[in-house]
């Protein structure tokens, strides 16, 4: 499945629009984990668990994207977009969206 | 007591958080020369000779911190007004390392190129309200493979 975020896909020809598709997902870390970045608020620094953890997620609303546009029969998504939320302490909301699209060699 | 906590906390703040900060902008002016054939560019519809390239989704992302030092420098800018300069080093550092990411990421791919990126950058952590926490920055865009370099 093609994922892009442009409207247009290089060398291929969007033949069918077959409407937005979604994916998000909702994450936290163990309470250890937010006690070490609390810890790493006074030092600085990058925080890895947490880039992990984001980038984790993000790969889990991606492929629940590529779900959603596949049960509509669709081979490609474009146009996609991610936004990030963070809903309460220590939990983030990922979502990703796009408009799932059938391509085909030009 | 508690002042003296204080003062101690905002001197570890300083000393590692200046550490931490000089050894990101080291690394990241050495990988950013190194880097420098992918190109990014952020429009949106690459130009037609590129039509025949295969494209992808790339993404980079980061959580940087701030230090106590900051935390503090900052509130008291914000009783003033102005720049505050020690924020402003930190999210530059987070734009940069987020696209460099996406930069290995393109690079290990075989791609020359990332068009229409775009930036994200979110509040993580639980300090709401009193100060900044730490910061999340993503870059994503579509990386554009020649087909030559992929067969």
């Amino acid at each position: 499945m093609l994922v892009s975020n442009m409207e247009v896909v290089p060398g291929k020809r969007i033949t069918q629009h077959l409407g937005m598709v979604q994916g998000s997902t909702v994450r936290a870390k163990h309470a250890g984990r937010d006690i070490m970045a609390s810890f790493k608020n006074f030092f600085g620094g990058e925080l890895k668990g947490y880039t992990e953890l984001l980038s984790e997620s993000r790969d889990e609303a991606i492929a629940r994207l590529q779900e959603q546009a596949s049960a509509l029969g669709a081979n490609a998504v474009v146009n996609v977009r991610f936004s990030t939320s963070s809903i309460a302490a220590g939990a983030s909301e990922i979502f990703v969206y796009g408009t799932a699209v059938i391509v085909e060699d030009r | 007591m508690g002042f003296l906590i204080f003062l101690a906390l905002l001197v570890i703040g300083y000393l590692f958080g200046r550490l931490a900060e000089q050894r990101h902008y080291r690394s990241i002016h050495e990988r950013e020369d190194a880097l420098r054939r992918i190109t990014v560019i952020p429009l949106r519809v690459p130009p037609p000779e590129l039509l025949k390239h295969d494209s992808q989704l790339v993404s980079g992302s980061v959580v940087v911190s701030v230090d106590y030092f900051k935390t503090v420098a900052a509130g008291l800018r914000n009783l003033f007004g102005g720049r505050v300069g020690a924020y402003e080093s930190l999210i530059d550092r987070a734009r940069r390392e987020a696209t460099l990411r996406m930069q290995e990421k393109a690079q290990s791919l075989g791609a020359q190129t990332v068009y229409n990126v775009k930036y994200e950058t979110s509040r993580i952590g639980d300090n709401a309200g009193q100060g900044l926490g730490s910061v999340e920055v993503l870059a994503y865009g579509t990386a554009l493979t020649a087909p030559s370099v992929k067969a």
